[in-house]
């Protein structure tokens, strides 16, 4: 196979999965929320509080309807570009991504029909029911993608023996593939990843709510919620964070030295606060703790820990984006702990609102945790070049033999105009329903119920003007 | 029955299950244009609105299903549909987001450039799956590490085309009733009316497809031929089908679905009964197929995925079922609706 047809499936499934991963996060994020606050209205009663879930989850269904489209790519790549790792590791990895299926997805879709359009079709406790199995869907997808994901890092329940065609990867014990030495580590960082995604994406439209001076009411009750959420994740994704990369200290020598661009056999290694990767000289130029990361990982400032050199040159991932990518995230993850603190600690002392820098600086904090989970995925797979299963496959050997650069570049193309027009799409929509706002009649219950005949008027008038 | 065996149904099964939920959401799209008026043209979307995106799903697990019991099978037939595949790929999203936007601006301009993409979607994605299930079905070249050879032009070929009109006229005919079943008044009357030549034109390109397989892929009735009594199959296919036009006319629409629904299944299976123990049959060379066991993950992954199927499909099926039944009866629109 040659170079530029592994390049650019590389590049096409970076975009696939990029441009997907904008969405499940927010589902992720956004379905917690809203267990959260419609638990409050069928406690409380108060109205304001139904208003604010069914605004919420018009947003959510945006997002989850562009997730399974996205989605669905994804499942089909497998298969169209990446052949020989799915002919490799079907056996092992093609279960995770079934049970994915049925106990994700159907769970997911078939209750969202109930969260979005039966609100007046079922009673409130059903219908909260349904709020938390779409939740609880959103999140099982999370886990067993996760799984099948971190089994490419740390593979562990499998053997490698001769099948009908070949050697391949066949299961031996399917719980140690689920709990593979990553897979906890990992699926935790993601989920509280996504909690953030969705609570910024609610505190940015609360903030812009207030310091337009529109739906405030409904502004303060997001905001609050959100902003507990945004608080308790943020500082939960330090915990998280901290065990992921012990994890792949541990597992993963040659991506942890990238990250961390520690290049000695075997020395005690430094913390790069910022800073710049010299390649030729293999070190870092930059704000840097001597021994800080030995603490991180052994509480002492002298333990040596494996650098790059240790590994063969052909095994070594690249250093530069690798290193970046990462500190880039724990940058963004840094600010946004001072930000949601920050932001707390105004409300607790009634200032939030009248901080307008705040809530501007909460406006574009949205885009933070999406960075940020863009920037650790980046710095997950790239780190962990050039295997594309750690230890038992080769990035380059698990392309599709029979599928050319021609086609890839015909399908990379299509994918970048529509992904273009998608996005575009999201955002014009997204922006649609911030500015139509909540609805005001779901925050005082209907005294009478209309006739149909005349809820139809109603809506068709609506729908014309 | 072998575990082998077993997945062959069950991944047959799904396709099954697409096939029949989302044919008749696709057949929605399929006849979207020639409806006339904005608001019938809602009602047509939103009868669909709350069900098209759980019917996808089964495309999504009917895939994952078919990756891990039978990745070989997945790896071939993926990577050899490269560029239909892709196109089917956007077909699906711009039906999706068609579906999603087009009410959302008063502009006529607006909306039928919408609806334009909606049925032109929906309509790509039936005609490429039609032509992709032909393909399979009538066998294609692969060398001897299982990769097919041949391109897009070789998916081309009049057989597999003939399968494609044939799927969305099929897809036209199941969406027409159940439009039919989810509407009053007019708009029904007026579809009610098209039941009737969409069934008439299902089953002339149903008789073309069956002797155009009697006459060059003769594979597909072997078993039919060895063991006689599989012939059930295409008697009740005939049957199911023949049972549309007579509920229709006794008002009974659901009892109509149900037809449509049963005959959808049944071609289904009249396929894969032609195929077993075959999975990806090579056309040029029958050592180079893929079969139920060549194709197949190891018999321990095969056993977990039975015990996840077991535990899964029932919970699946429950509250789908449940999800179907409350939204029941005629569409209406409202607050939510699209």
């Amino acid at each position: 196979m040659d170079d530029t047809a592994v390049m650019l499936a590389r590049v096409q499934f970076a975009l696939t999965i990029g441009f997907h991963y904008i969405y499940p996060p927010l589902s992720i994020g956004l379905g917690i929320f809203l267990v959260a606050v419609e638990g409050i209205y069928l406690k409380t009663k108060n109205p304001l509080w139904k208003q604010v879930a069914r605004f919420w989850t018009k947003v959510f269904a945006l997002t989850f309807a562009i997730g399974v489209a996205t989605g669905l790519v994804m499942e089909f790549e497998f298969g169209t570009n990446w052949a020989a790792y799915s002919r490799y590791v079907g056996d092992v990895f093609g279960s995770a991504l079934a049970a994915e299926g049925i106990f994700a997805f159907f769970l997911e879709s078939g209750f969202l029909a109930l969260l979005v359009f039966g609100w007046d079709k079922v009673g409130p406790k059903l219908h909260y029911f349904s709020t938390i199995m779409v939740c609880l869907g959103a999140h099982f997808s999370a886990v067993w993608i996760v799984v099948a994901n971190s089994w490419m890092h740390t593979p562990a329940g499998h053997h490698i023996v001769q099948g009908p065609n070949g050697m391949r990867a066949e299961i031996t014990d399917f719980w140690a593939l689920v709990f593979n030495p990553s897979s906890m580590d990992r699926l935790s960082h993601v989920l509280v990843g996504a909690w953030m995604a969705g609570a910024f994406l609610v505190l940015s439209i609360s903030a812009w709510y207030l310091l337009k001076h529109k739906h405030e009411a409904f502004a303060r009750a997001s905001l609050k919620v959100g902003l507990i959420f945004a608080v308790i994740a943020s500082l939960l994704q330090l915990v998280t964070g901290h065990a992921s990369a012990n994890g792949v200290a541990k597992h993963q020598p040659a991506k942890f030295a990238a990250m961390e661009g520690h290049y000695p056999v075997s020395a005690p290694a430094d913390l790069t606060i910022v800073g710049w990767v010299d390649e030729q000289h293999q070190t870092v130029q930059g704000l840097t703790i001597p021994g800080g990361t030995s603490v991180l990982l052994h509480q002492d400032f002298t333990t040596p820990v494996t650098g790059l050199n240790a590994i063969p040159m052909d095994e070594r991932p690249p250093v530069q984006i690798t290193f970046q990518a990462y500190h880039a995230m724990i940058g963004i993850g840094m600010s946004l702990i001072g930000l949601s603190l920050l932001a707390l600690f105004l409300w607790w002392r009634g200032r939030l609102e009248s901080s307008r820098w705040m809530l501007w600086l909460l406006v574009f904090a949205v885009l933070g945790p999406q960075f940020a989970n863009q920037l650790g995925w980046m710095a997950a797979e790239i780190g962990r070049q050039p295997w594309i299963v750690q230890g038992l496959m080769k990035t380059r050997d698990a392309v599709s033999p029979n599928v050319n650069s021609g086609q890839i570049l015909f399908s990379l193309g299509l994918f970048t105009v529509v992904y273009t027009g998608l996005f575009a799409v999201f955002i014009y929509l997204l922006n649609d329903k911030i500015h139509h706002g909540p609805d005001p009649e779901d925050a005082h219950g209907p005294l009478v119920k209309l006739p149909q005949k005349i809820t139809d008027a109603l809506s068709g008038h609506r729908a014309e003007g | 029955m072998d575990l082998n065996t077993t997945w062959f149904i069950l991944v047959a099964v799904l396709l099954a299950g697409y096939a029949i939920l989302d044919g008749f959401d696709l057949g929605v799209g399929i006849l979207h244009l020639f409806i006339k008026g904005d608001n019938e043209r809602r009602l047509a979307i939103n009868a669909i609105g709350p069900v098209w995106d759980g019917n996808v799903v089964w495309l999504v697990t009917g895939g994952g299903a078919l990756f891990a019991a039978f990745p070989e099978v997945y790896a071939s037939a993926f990577s050899g549909f490269y560029t239909a595949l892709m196109l089917l790929l956007v077909t699906l999203i711009f039906r999706a987001v068609a579906i999603e936007f087009r009410s959302k601006r008063p502009s006529a301009h607006w909306r039928q450039g919408w609806d334009i993409a909606f049925s032109v979607g929906s309509f790509g994605a039936a005609l490429l799956m039609g032509v992709a299930f032909g393909n399979v079905a009538a066998g294609l070249p692969m060398d001897a590490q299982h990769n097919i050879t041949g391109g897009l032009l070789g998916l081309l070929n009049p057989y597999a085309l003939l399968v494609g009109v044939t799927t969305v006229v099929l897809f036209a005919m199941h969406g027409a009733i159940y439009l039919v079943l989810k509407t009053e008044g007019e708009l029904q009357a007026r579809i009610r009316g098209w039941v009737r030549p969409l069934i008439v034109w299902f089953v002339i390109f149903y008789a073309l497809t069956t002797m155009a397989t009697l006459l060059w892929q003769p594979h597909l009735a072997e078993r039919m031929r060895t063991q006689p009594a599989w012939f059930l199959v295409p008697m009740l296919t005939m049957l199911a089908v023949a049972n549309v036009p007579r509920e229709i006319f006794h008002g009974r629409e659901f009892r109509a679905f149900l037809s449509s629904s049963a005959a959808i299944g049944l071609l289904v299976t009249l396929i894969g009964v032609g195929l077993y123990p075959y999975v990806l049959l090579a056309s040029n060379d029958v050592a180079n197929s893929l079969t139920i066991i060549n194709g197949a993950s190891s018999q321990k992954t095969l056993w977990i995925m039975l015990v996840i199927a077991i535990i899964g499909v029932p919970l699946v099926l429950a509250y789908t079922a449940g999800i179907y039944w409350v939204f029941r009866g005629k569409v209406k629109l409202e607050k939510t609706s699209y």
